[in-house]
């Protein structure tokens, strides 16, 4: 259970999240979504123990985070940010062994594992910068699944993918929230929140306004509210589109 | 140990014998008069402290490009290197002050102090730069290079004051860096302090590691970045603090020496620290054996001749990243 009582933060001097409380389940997937600069990337930073509540706490199985010690933090929650990033032009092997540092074991048979699940085990000694952009996000999320941490909070892990990695991508995702661990994802494109997601939290202006089922808190009232925009979801369950009407 | 470190330490066993025997005059052990005195009094402490200060800008190199995350990174970028300089002409100005015991110890002391003075004053920086708001070790970098240009600025004003032309002429060959004359005694005050160094920044490995995939993933990872950053400063603080503490200003050692080891590891920051020691030893006990054997009236300054050969190095590296090659 990872859990944000009254939590508050603040970036560079500023109130990014106000009196956020939440308590997330493993095993289930949760988006956290919102129109831009709503402090979604602030949440997940300070769910993942990396930004320290201004006011407020977050606990992690009902210890508070700010007891744990990095290395504890760092093996249960595995963070992917969203940068890209990958400074040195290190082999993709290489980089998802860096998955296993929390755990200072760099051959353990985790890294072969994850390397087989994601499928990524036919490039594993290409360099980084030969890597397709779905590629670079499959190895990037590799690196945290090999840490084997019992949370994943990755923030925009489909951004720059395109439609097939996208669906790709979240399949992985969905297989280890069946395995039991909690997964934590920012997400801007609302459909797949709506059509992937076990539970949806809608951020404004830094301020928690819709928390639940995808179906109730992204419905039409919280996306006008949210985005300033009038919408209508249309098609079945599980195959959602937001048509958008007008601004 | 890795492939890099092996090729490095077999190259420096070759070198350090025919550095040896190398110079003005070649020693052939069995004809050459007085080659035992020769060889432990003037050549061995020579080619002990290229080893000791190559090394120690080998290290410094590798563990700044990996903390920087930029390959054209070099230990020069945290100022400490010119406010050890800045120490050092001091002592040509102050040193006559001290009582006649540590006179002789002046100049180094005054170079540790200026390195020292510049550790304690990034740390006070970065105190105010690393609160985990981003963007830390770019404003950090900023603020080494002003401490750089400052101490530039002052070891010029010395030099331009200088109240006579010998002792302008003195602090300008000792800024451009040397191992000419030295003895033990500059081994005695630069190993200690270098290895120390070297085993500080060893024990970042791991932190510069995680650093590869930025700073959030690497505080995800469990690297304390205050930590990281206090290790880092008193590592290069240490092992570039005493090469100029002894030998004056060498650069570009720093920059070239990661780029040369790189190819032969899997490239990440952990894997280039000893290696690069052991190949900035490498190069600088071969600049050194080349100057000396240069016939030129005066011996060319080691400093002088690296940094003909680093310039060059830089620029193809900076065409080389253009196209995407490094």
């Amino acid at each position: 259970m990872l859990t944000a009582g009254n939590l508050s933060l603040d970036r560079a001097g500023q109130r990014v999240l106000s009196d956020v409380s939440v308590s997330l389940e493993p095993g289930t997937i949760t988006a956290i979504v919102g129109p831009n600069g709503a402090g979604k990337s602030s949440l997940l930073l300070g769910l993942s123990g990396l930004l320290e509540p201004a006011a407020g706490e977050v606990s992690l199985d009902g210890a508070a985070m700010a007891g744990l010690s990095a290395q504890d933090k760092a093996r249960a929650l595995g963070y992917l940010p969203q940068s890209a990033e990958i400074a040195w032009d290190v082999a993709v092997e290489t980089l998802v062994a860096l998955g296993r540092l929390p755990h200072r074991d760099r051959g353990h048979e985790a890294i072969d594992r994850t390397i087989k699940a994601l499928a990524i085990e036919e490039f594993r000694k290409r360099p980084a910068s030969k890597l397709s952009g779905g590629e670079r996000a499959r190895v990037l999320l590799a690196r945290v699944l090999a840490g084997e941490p019992n949370w994943i909070l990755a923030d925009e892990p489909l951004a720059a993918l395109d439609l097939a990695h996208q669906l790709n991508l979240i399949a992985h995702l969905k297989s280890c929230a069946e395995a039991g661990q909690g997964v934590v994802i920012v997400l801007h494109d609302l459909a797949l929140a709506m059509n992937h997601a076990d539970r949806v939290l809608v951020l404004s202006e830094g301020k928690l306004i819709a928390d639940g089922h995808p179906n109730d808190a992204l419905d039409e009232e919280v996306v006008a509210q949210g985005w300033g925009v009038k919408g209508r979801w249309i098609g079945e369950d599980g195959a959602r589109a937001l048509v958008l009407s007008s601004v | 140990m890795n492939r890099a470190a092996l090729i490095f330490g077999l190259l420096l066993i070759v070198l350090v014998p025919l550095s040896l025997l190398a110079g003005r005059v070649w020693i052939d052990p069995a004809t050459t008069p007085n080659a035992a005195i020769i060889l432990m009094e003037l050549r061995l402490p020579r080619a002990v402290l290229a080893v000791v200060i190559g090394a120690g800008l080998g290290a410094a190199g590798a563990a700044m490009q990996g903390y920087l995350r930029n390959p054209l990174a070099d230990p020069g970028l945290f100022g400490i290197a010119p406010m050890a300089a800045l120490g050092a002409v001091a002592s040509f100005w102050f040193g006559a002050l001290l009582p006649p015991v540590l006179a002789a110890w002046s100049l180094p002391a005054f170079a540790l102090a200026g390195a020292a003075l510049a550790m304690a004053l990034l740390a006070l920086i970065a105190g105010r730069t690393s609160s985990g708001a981003g963007g830390g070790i770019a404003l950090f970098t900023l603020a080494g290079l002003m401490i750089a240009s400052l101490a530039g600025a002052l070891t010029a004003l010395a030099i331009t004051t200088a109240p006579n032309a010998f002792a302008m002429s003195q602090i300008v060959m000792w800024l451009n860096g040397a191992l000419t004359d030295r003895s033990w005694q500059e081994v005695w005050i630069a190993a200690p302090l270098v290895t120390l160094g070297i085993i500080t920044l060893a024990s970042t490995a791991r932190s510069l590691d995680a650093l590869t995939l930025g700073e959030d993933a690497a505080r995800s990872m469990g690297v304390d970045p205050k930590r990281l950053l206090a290790l880092l400063v008193i590592g290069v603080g240490l092992t570039v603090g005493a090469g100029v503490a002894v030998a004056g200003i060498i650069g570009f050692v720093g920059l070239i020496v990661p780029h040369l080891v790189r190819p032969f590891t899997d490239r990440l920051p952990s894997s280039l620290i000893l290696p690069s020691a052991l190949a900035g030893a490498c190069l600088v006990l071969l600049a050194d054996s080349a100057v000396r054997i240069l016939p030129l009236v005066t011996e060319l300054r080691l400093g002088i001749a690296l940094s003909l050969i680093g310039a060059p190095f830089f620029l193809w590296l900076l065409l080389r990243m253009r196209r995407g090659m490094v």
